[in-house]
């Protein structure tokens, strides 16, 4: 039951997106998102969205997949258009209660709805196109220059790889206490919200206990293998920048010059 | 041979907490000679554990030394350079579970490595080498947690190869295994011993895994109890019940035989130890009736 659950959305394949180096792909996106929030013209918004189609098309991820992103994010987008299309001055094309729906507000909430949606594709396609231990060293090589200010780029990162290597570690152990539980007559699905709550502590504390120990004993583990923090440290799989994401950034940066162009043309 | 592990006086003491402190360890003297199998057999709570966590510096001597290679452990670990006896002597530790780091096999392997500063090429060489030398090729990209406990174990195994060290020190790493899984880890000890010369310091309570090694070492409340080739060791079948374990099954029931009148001839190897000299000896036996 809980051996389903998977961590992340990573959708393996050998795209462009897919085999574009991790860093480059987090600094285009970020990039990206930037376009998005200054390039508010219309024209600017239909290239960005044929962007964002074309790369969707292109990650091999089926469409009802990465449309799928949007599905627990739906009502604040409804909602932000909704807001715009009630408090926008402007020429009213009805009244409902005390507010007065425009069309100017209709065509602003739309722009914002947009903007919207392709910020969250876009990040779910990086997430969809790259692996959560992939992404891990694009983090820690981006916040490597960041090490003189105390930000513990290494720590950070070798937690987030022990966690996603424990984590199907831990829901197997779960599954096999609540099972033992069971047996001993625990009830999990029945009995009021408090019941079903105080039900879960019989889980946790051997769950935790458990995690304690194992942390003891990897750290035992690491420290035999010669582990001495991220000082003098090499990496096996190290990133490196190929062909593709020059060719990748070149586009970036001439599509930034189209968008540029657009918008000072409409403005 | 030259001597890769000395101990020397060798103790342990471990603070309980509540003043009564308890030594683990006490006046312990053993040598560990370049390419031998040695096994330590002893009941729970022997110090068999704590011996092993010396051997490369987890513990350090309370009193007396620990020298790996010639280097004094303690010196090391006041230097903070502990990392250099590590490199020589690897280890597996019991539970397959807690002592794999990354979430795909082949980067675990590297983690050891990585920590060296290997440069990235040679660490995929030693990777992969390590990974055939333990039979875990074709599961280089999978995750740990979908592999049985003696793949594990052999993937444990291969991280401490690929740093390429000297010697090879087991903490009961069959103990949480199957029978399958724990043949499979003997089978790669023993080809590594035997195609390698790796050293290999088994720390085990299987009597049957102990009587595969060359040396055996028995220990008993913090010291060394007695110390032979498994053939020695094993041929006082009370001797070993006094030290809280049990002698290999076919010597047990070759005693038993006796006991009850039906004298065994002896087998070429000189007593009765493994299945292979049993089954050896009782056909010796139905000949003689037969003859």
């Amino acid at each position: 039951m809980l051996s389903s659950i998977t961590i992340g959305q990573y959708y393996p394949g050998n795209s462009l997106l897919h085999r574009l180096d991790p860093r480059v792909k987090l600094l285009l996106l970020l990039a990206f998102m930037v376009e998005i929030f200054v390039f508010t013209a219309a024209p600017a918004y239909a290239v960005l969205s044929a962007m964002t189609l074309l790369l969707m098309l292109n990650s091999g991820v089926p469409l009802k997949i990465i449309m799928g992103s949007l599905k627990p994010l739906w009502w604040i987008i409804a909602f932000t258009f909704l807001i715009h299309l009630c408090s926008t001055p402007g020429d009213a094309f009805a009244q409902v209660w005390i507010f007065a729906l425009t069309w100017e507000g209709a065509a602003r909430g739309g722009l914002i709805c947009l903007r919207l949606v392709l910020l969250i594709l876009l990040s779910s396609l990086l997430t969809f196109t790259t692996s959560p231990l992939k992404l891990t060293d694009a983090m820690e090589a981006l916040l490597r220059p960041f090490k003189g200010l105390g930000v513990p780029a290494h720590e950070l990162a070798m937690m987030m790889t022990i966690a996603l290597r424990f984590v199907p570690t831990l829901i197997e152990e779960t599954d096999r206490i609540m099972k033992a539980q069971q047996s001993r007559g625990v009830d999990f699905s029945e009995g009021s919200l408090l019941k079903r709550a105080q039900n879960m502590v019989p889980i946790l504390v051997p769950l935790f206990l458990s995690a304690f120990r194992r942390a003891d004993d990897l750290a035992l583990a690491m420290e035999a293998r010669c582990y001495r923090g991220g000082e003098g440290r090499t990496q096996m799989k190290a990133l490196r920048v190929s062909q593709i994401d020059f060719v990748a950034v070149g586009a970036f940066l001439l599509l930034t010059v189209l968008l540029a162009a657009l918008y000072f043309y409409t403005v | 041979m030259s001597v890769l592990i000395e101990m020397e006086g060798l103790s342990h003491l471990f603070g309980t907490g509540q003043g009564g402190d308890k030594y683990a360890l006490q006046g312990v003297n053993l040598q560990l000679r370049q390419g031998e199998f040695l096994a330590v057999l002893g009941a729970n709570g022997s110090g068999k554990s704590t011996l092993a966590r010396h051997m490369n510096g987890l513990l350090l001597p309370t009193e007396g030394h620990c020298r790996v290679k010639g280097m004094d452990t303690r010196e090391l670990a006041e230097a903070g350079e502990l990392w250099r006896v590590r490199r020589e002597v690897g280890m597996v530790f019991q539970n397959p579970d807690n002592q794999l780091i990354a979430a795909v096999v082949e980067d675990d392997v590297a983690f050891g490595p990585e920590n060296l500063g290997v440069e990235p090429d040679k660490i995929r060489r030693r990777v992969h080498e390590a990974l055939k030398a333990v039979g875990m090729r074709h599961f280089a990209k999978f995750a740990p947690h979908l592999l049985s406990g003696g793949q594990k174990q052999r993937v444990a195994i291969a991280g401490a190869l690929a740093m390429q060290t000297e010697c090879l020190v087991l903490d009961e790493p069959t103990a949480m295994l199957d029978p399958q899984g724990r043949q499979e880890v003997m089978q790669v000890l023993e080809g590594l011993h035997r195609e390698r010369g790796l050293t290999v310091v088994l720390i085990t309570h299987f009597m049957e895994e102990a009587a595969r090694a060359e040396r055996v070492v028995v220990m008993e409340d913090g010291h060394v109890a007695c110390e032979g080739t498994p053939r020695e060791v094993f041929a006082e079948p009370q001797a070993m019940q006094k030290l809280g374990l049990e002698a290999p099954l076919a010597g047990e029931l070759a005693q038993l035989l006796s006991q009850s009148g039906i004298r065994l001839p002896l087998p070429e190897a000189g007593s009765i130890m493994t299945h292979e000299d049993l089954q050896q000896s009782l056909v010796l036996y139905r000949q003689r009736q037969e003859g």
